[in-house]
């Protein structure tokens, strides 16, 4: 064979290549599929161990923690062509305590490639103002504030030697809607459209996050537990608030 | 002949269970819990969506309202603190009085006419009547327990899992059902037929004795700028001058800003010839010495409401005569049909 033939012979098989992919790759729209967030909760990169493990904070403070919860809400998905999929109904309590909590599965969800997803670190100021919610959002959850109605959007508990606070508490509870202490945040990342979100009928595919404790304690002002130890709303709030939205979370990678 | 006997029997019991399927899907035709809004009042704030009043829903709710075993010690219910002969609030008590003998912080306020109101507590804390209960619930010095506890009382404690199907559908007990049941009873109770309301509505048959017509022009210049008729409060945020400085900070401790300090919910004054003590602490027993306040003890607080100083002249100046005609006008505000509405009643 000459240099001629082989290329025509590898062009052949290129193009039977990737016509075959293609025909792989017919979506139809119409149908719908589910996919599943987890979380995986750490510490400035080790794992959340509750009560048992010490961690340091960026200020160098040494801290455990037995309590973090956090909501996210509103998710939305928007495809490769830049249409939007707001899902319904969405609110996801995750709690450290109950690994149930780490894997969140949704229905129904148009097929297509997705290269983007946003969501609420928190709930909707909506929300925070409505009846008697369940699911997710039911107050018997402990993540709402009964005296100034609204919920806890991200609850982390514990103790540091550092803590002024009686037996050396930490009491972060992350929550309000009114300015200027509103602490309603929008977390967003894109996938790399190599792998986007593939929704299909057939499959169900994981998307994959950390979500990192120690993200209340720095990113915009590092936090020093004498100073700061405690905080239920309020401008303290926001100043976590502005720390955890920087990088709470992180988007590690997708299963398709 | 035997065979239409038996045709009869059939046929007369295929119509008994059609008619039982019937009646089951058919809505009662005389709903005798309604929520009506009275033609001098204005729009609801509440208005039941996705919580449509029922009959089987408001008695669940009542019954929830009155039952003490809710509480951690079971000696303390809703009902314990908002009594119906003092317009829903707590008679004789300048403070909630909870489970253990706890004292609370502040006056237990009156409950009707809810459904206007888009904040709730002396503080605006509550942004919606449904979660409202929420607070008093967990309160360690009202009914100390928690909403799980009280869910799974619900659910292991007969009849209520049958009250929750007939009412929300389903026998299983969740908070949200819950807090809708109470919302139907608290939403419910509305107050407006004083004799206030009797004259206003229909002046050709009712009419003010002398004095409650003197008091009512007083009542217009001096007082209904904060206490706005119909509902008898503007359902604002302000300092009475009650005390040089507050120590409970009041609706600050909501928003935050020290423009608030010291300032409470305007309350109604509806039923308030029934609803004594007074103010957020409950520190006034009489109406006489609530005017007293107004007349001569108005401190210069830091937020004191503006209109309380005019002209550097601190309060409210109010003779002996004219304080009479106010407390003589305030009792037409008093609402027997309601105070007494056997629908209300724990019976």
């Amino acid at each position: 064979m000459n240099i001629k033939n082989i290329s025509i012979l590898l062009f052949t098989l290129l193009t039977l290549g990737f016509t075959s992919c293609k025909k792989d790759e017919v979506i139809n729209s119409k149908e719908k599929g589910s996919f599943t967030i987890e979380f995986e909760n750490e510490v400035n990169g080790t794992p959340l161990v509750l009560n048992t493990q010490n961690y340091i904070n960026a200020n160098g403070d040494s801290f455990n923690i037995s309590v973090f919860k956090y909501y996210v809400s509103n998710i939305k998905l928007t495809k490769t062509d830049g249409t939007i999929y707001s899902l319904p109904e969405s609110y996801i309590l995750v709690d450290a305590s109950k690994p149930s909590s780490f894997l969140n599965i949704f229905k129904d969800i148009p097929s297509g490639d997705y290269t983007k997803i946003s969501f609420i670190i928190g709930v909707d100021k909506e929300r925070n103002l409505a009846g008697a919610q369940t699911g997710a959002l039911d107050p018997a959850l402990g993540m709402f504030w009964t005296w100034n109605s609204g919920y806890i959007f991200v609850k982390l508990e514990g103790t540091s030697p550092q803590s002024t606070a009686t037996n050396k508490a930490l009491t972060f509870h992350i929550g309000g809607i009114v300015d200027p202490n509103n602490t309603i945040r929008t977390f967003s990342t894109d996938f790399s459209t190599g792998n986007p979100l593939r929704i299909r009928a057939d499959k169900s595919p994981q998307i994959h996050f950390t979500a990192n404790a120690g993200s209340l304690f720095t990113g915009k002002q590092n936090i020093s537990f004498a100073n700061l130890n405690f905080t239920m709303g309020g401008a303290n709030s926001v100043l976590i608030a502005d720390n955890y939205a920087v990088n709470l979370f992180e988007f590690e990678h997708i299963h398709n | 002949m035997r065979h239409l006997k038996i045709y009869l029997i059939l046929i007369t019991s295929i119509g008994l269970l059609y008619a039982c399927s019937k009646t089951e899907v058919i809505k009662p035709q005389t709903e005798e819990i309604r929520f009506v809004v009275p033609t001098n009042f204005p729009d609801a704030v509440y208005k039941f969506e996705g919580n449509t009043l029922t009959n089987t829903g408001f008695s669940l709710g009542k019954k929830l309202f009155y039952d003490v075993r809710l509480s951690a010690d079971k000696t303390i219910s809703c009902g314990s603190c908002h009594q119906q002969f003092a317009g829903f609030a707590n008679l004789d008590h300048k403070v909630s009085h909870g489970v253990n003998n706890c004292l609370g912080k502040r006056n237990a306020p009156v409950l009707f006419n809810l459904a206007w109101q888009k904040e709730f507590f002396w503080d605006g804390g509550a942004k919606n009547l449904e979660i409202v209960p929420i607070n008093a619930i967990t309160d360690v010095c009202e009914m100390g327990t928690d909403l799980n506890t009280i869910v799974s009382f619900l659910n292991t404690t007969s009849p209520y899992p049958q009250l929750f199907k007939d009412a929300f559908g389903t026998e299983i007990v969740n908070s949200q059902n819950l807090l809708k049941a109470l919302a139907q009873f608290t939403a419910t109770m509305v107050s407006a037929n004083s004799k206030y309301d009797k004259v206003m509505r229909n002046p050709q048959q009712n009419s003010f004795t002398a004095d409650e017509q003197q008091g009512y022009q007083l009542f217009k210049e001096k007082c209904a700028s904060c206490h706005s008729e119909p509902l008898f409060t503007n359902l604002n945020y302000t300092s009475n001058g009650l005390d040089l400085n507050s120590i409970d900070e009041g609706r600050k401790v909501i928003t935050g800003l020290s423009s608030d300090k010291g300032k409470f919910r305007i309350p109604t004054l509806r039923n308030i010839e029934l609803s004594s003590p007074y103010m957020h602490d409950g520190r006034f027993n009489s109406l006489e010495k609530v005017l007293e306040h107004y007349n001569s003890g108005v401190q210069h607080s830091e937020n004191l409401d503006p209109s309380l100083i005019k002209s550097s002249q601190l309060g409210i100046p109010l003779s002996s005569i004219q304080k009479q005609q106010l407390i003589s006008f305030l009792k037409t505000l008093t609402d027997d049909e309601f105070i007494k509405n056997k629908i209300f009643n724990e019976n």
